[in-house]
């Protein structure tokens, strides 16, 4: 196992792009038999939230309503062309019509493929998240120290 | 022994190599995986990165068109 090709992202961004991005990336290399682990911090959490849709999530008013704005994966907006949320649902319908795997296939590949998904303790203080909040193939919630121990003797890209 | 097919000629990156691993995964050992798949990444790659993970690649054959068919062995 010691020489186990390993690739960690860290999954800062809750844009839909860009979330494509990291799982097509984490896919891809946990299918070529890389070892694959997602860290996912700020607004990267939205991507791996139990709700999909918008929901008031939160420790207090304020983090209910952040939990609210930013929604699940399925409101994920996109980087640019967003138009107030049609974005997203043209290159859903995009990516169908070319048969590309859609970012909610990603994700069930993802997880099908046992890649390893973190949650940055941290962020889910300041946004008032628990691990409950999230999909149960979240394995852990971590700090800064693990992941660098996690991802040491692999290629780490910053998403 | 069981023959199984799987046809990734529709599918793209990263998902041709998705469905490969999960149904490698899914079959018995010594049994045999025929993949249809395309020209480029897929026919360059599949074959490849299963004899990297330790399993057989039996034959490639040429199908027609851009089509091959890659012959894994679990």
């Amino acid at each position: 196992m010691a020489d186990k090709k390993k690739l960690s992202l860290i999954a800062f961004s809750g844009e839909f792009d860009k979330l494509t991005a990291v799982f097509t990336l984490a896919t891809g290399a946990a299918a070529v038999g890389y070892e694959v682990n997602i860290f996912f911090t700020f607004w990267g959490l939205n991507a791996i939230k139990q709700k999909r849709g918008r929901a008031f999530i939160g420790g207090n008013f304020i983090t209910k309503m952040f939990g609210f704005g930013m929604g699940g994966l399925r409101k994920a907006p996109t980087s640019r062309f967003n138009f107030c949320g049609i974005g997203p649902r043209i290159f859903r319908r995009l990516m169908r019509k070319n048969n590309v795997a859609t970012l909610e296939e990603l994700v069930e590949a993802a997880t099908a493929l046992g890649v390893n998904l973190y949650a940055c303790e941290m962020a889910m203080h300041i946004l008032g998240l628990k691990q409950s909040d999230f999909i149960h193939e979240v394995k852990d919630t971590l700090g800064v120290a693990t992941f660098l121990e996690i991802s040491e003797g692999g290629q780490t890209m910053f998403i | 022994m069981a023959t199984h097919t799987l046809d990734i000629t529709k599918e793209h990156c990263p998902m041709t190599f998705v469905r490969t691993k999960l149904k490698l995964s899914q079959i018995a050992d010594g049994d045999i995986l025929e993949v249809l798949l395309t020209e480029g990444e897929p026919l360059n790659n599949v074959p490849r990165t299963a004899i990297e993970q330790g399993y057989k690649v039996l034959s490639v054959t040429h199908v027609e068109g851009n089509v091959h068919k890659v012959t894994i062995q679990k």
